[in-house]
């Protein structure tokens, strides 16, 4: 059974500094409040895994929370740039970040693979591409089969991963739905499992048989954080504010624009 | 009434649309390769098939997704699958017959780089990145390219190879183990492009009405060349403009922006 934590609490008790952490969702479900607290607690020094980075890194990026960044699309979905992860690997502020870039179908397939419990992952993918020579953590494999050569990379294992879904039991199983990217596979790939909910409830309602139901012995904190996937969406709760995102261009582009809205927005806000 | 006068951007977009067909199973970068897809859908190809990375298999949006998972594409599709299945199963099991990309740069080889301008390790512009691109331009049937046209982004040889296409050329596919036949097509806001059968150098094979070989020429990092007999793209009929404006007003409509047509990603 995972503990029932506040944001804080779950932040503080599964987040030091220099941990590996995920916060996952594919454009759905990101977990923005976990995020936002992460940053005003003032973590340092963090290898921020991510297959999107998003806004969320973005802000997590331009307020020094990164030391690193294992990803593998880093823009503003259908915007542009995410303008903080473009100053901090042009320019280097607030402070340099190592890359570990990849394609989407290897980072899924590492995803799938820590999920898994092995060591890494292979694929049939990269071919011909020239991230083969800049990330050194992608490889070749021969099948032992048929000597096909197949790319490798190693499995994702981070020390925390969070992600937000729609609702929890009082038991701590979580019900997922929507595009479900890789939320499972982060749940399961993590050392620590943080999971913020829209709502805890009796009973899950679970729909199906097939439905993406998290067991409660496979977390360990739930967190009820309503509109913590905000500006993303949460199915069924809230809508994507795509105006957001568009707006998030004019205000991450210029550094003293962010750090007055990241000061209004998220280091002063009071937590409900 | 339709104003028939058009924009190069609409005249690119439509060119694009018409290379899809009703049978074909279509992986879907967001952006302009978005509009070209779904206005495919809402014209000659009803039936098609299109996907976004995101899981979502067969959706049939009323209005373009700002990002490659709005929620709109999970709530008008078929199904929606995880992400690992997605790239596993449906991607890499060999299942979609066209992927359609756009990029930053493209060379004359097709080889796209959507990852940064100048040197890797100290980028004079850090793009961003790969995504789905590396594995949809292998592993799809035939790969389909919107680019708006320019020396900027058309160079002679891409300053990073993201998704390798035609790579030095001639058989340089089939020498690295890929089956599928890569680049088949460039539509750009002046021209459409193919490669050539044998050398695969892109070669322009038809031009947008109004637009000269020169303008061509002029916008293009090398010396393209024409293809034997180049034809004039047909002008956009009324109904696909219609329906691409209806498209993207009530796109805008709904995401609360003036206009979202050309964003890339």
């Amino acid at each position: 059974m995972p503990a029932f934590l506040s944001l804080s609490q779950a932040i503080e008790e599964n987040v030091p500094d220099g941990a590996s952490v995920a916060l996952e969702g594919f454009t759905h479900l990101i977990p923005f409040a976990a995020g936002h607290e992460i940053i005003r607690q003032r973590k340092r020094g963090l290898t921020l895994i991510r297959m999107t980075p998003d806004l969320i890194y973005d802000q997590m990026i331009g307020m020094g929370c990164a030391r690193k960044l294992i990803f593998s699309w880093g823009g503003n979905p259908g915007v542009g740039s995410l303008h903080r992860l473009r100053d901090a690997v042009e320019r280097g502020w607030p402070e340099p970040l190592e890359l570990e870039e990849h394609s989407h179908a290897a980072m899924a397939a590492a995803w799938a693979a820590g999920a898994a419990g092995l060591p890494c992952a292979i694929l049939r993918g990269y071919l011909g591409s020239d991230l083969v020579g800049r990330n050194p953590n992608i490889r070749t494999i021969t099948c032992p089969f048929t000597a096909e050569r197949l790319a490798a990379v190693p499995a994702l294992r981070p020390d925390v991963g969070i992600v937000h879904a729609q609702r929890a039991d009082t038991a701590g199983n979580v019900l997922v739905e929507g595009i479900i990217g890789v939320q499972k596979e982060v749940v399961l790939a993590s050392k620590r499992a943080i999971v913020t909910v829209e709502q805890i409830v009796d009973d899950l309602h679970v729909p199906g048989p097939n439905a993406v139901v998290l067991p409660s012995w496979s977390i360990s904190a739930v967190v009820e954080e309503p509109h913590g996937a905000y500006p993303s969406y949460a199915d069924g709760y809230y809508g994507r504010d795509n105006a957001f995102y568009t707006a998030w261009d004019g205000i991450a582009r210029d550094r003293d624009t962010f750090l007055s809205w990241m000061r209004e927005h998220v280091l002063d806000a009071v937590l409900a | 009434m339709t104003d028939t006068t058009y924009s190069a951007t609409e005249m690119m977009t439509i060119a694009a649309a018409r290379a899809l067909k009703n049978d074909d199973v279509c992986f879907v970068g967001i952006g302009a390769p978005s509009v070209a897809c779904n206005l495919a859908r809402l014209t000659h190809a009803p039936q098609i098939t299109l996907i976004y990375e995101s899981g979502t298999l067969g959706t049939r949006p009323d209005v373009l997704p700002l990002s490659i998972g709005d929620p709109e594409l999970c709530h008008t599709a078929l199904c929606t699958v995880s992400v690992p299945e997605m790239f596993a199963y449906w991607l890499q099991g060999g299942r979609i017959s066209v992927g359609f990309l756009g990029g930053a740069q493209i060379d004359r080889w097709a080889n796209i780089n959507s990852t940064v301008i100048g040197d890797y390790m100290r980028p004079k512009v850090r793009l961003p990145g790969a995504g789905g691109a590396p594995e949809i331009a292998s592993a799809c049937g035939q790969i389909f390219v919107i680019m708006r046209q320019g020396r900027r982004s058309f160079v002679p040889k891409v300053d990073f190879i993201t998704s390798f296409g035609h790579g030095e050329g001639g058989d340089h596919r089939q020498r690295l183990g890929i089956g599928t036949r890569g680049p088949t097509l460039v539509a750009t806001d002046l021209c459409v492009m193919r490669p050539d059968a044998l050398t695969k150098e892109l070669t322009v094979t038809s031009l947008h009405p109004g637009i000269s070989g020169d303008q061509v020429v002029e916008a293009t990092g090398w010396p393209i060349r024409f293809a034997e007999g180049v034809e004039e793209t047909p002008p956009p009929t009324p109904t696909e403009l219609d329906v691409l404006r209806d498209l993207q007003a009530r796109t805008a409509r709904a995401h609360g922006t003036a206009t979202e047509h050309d964003a890339g990603g």
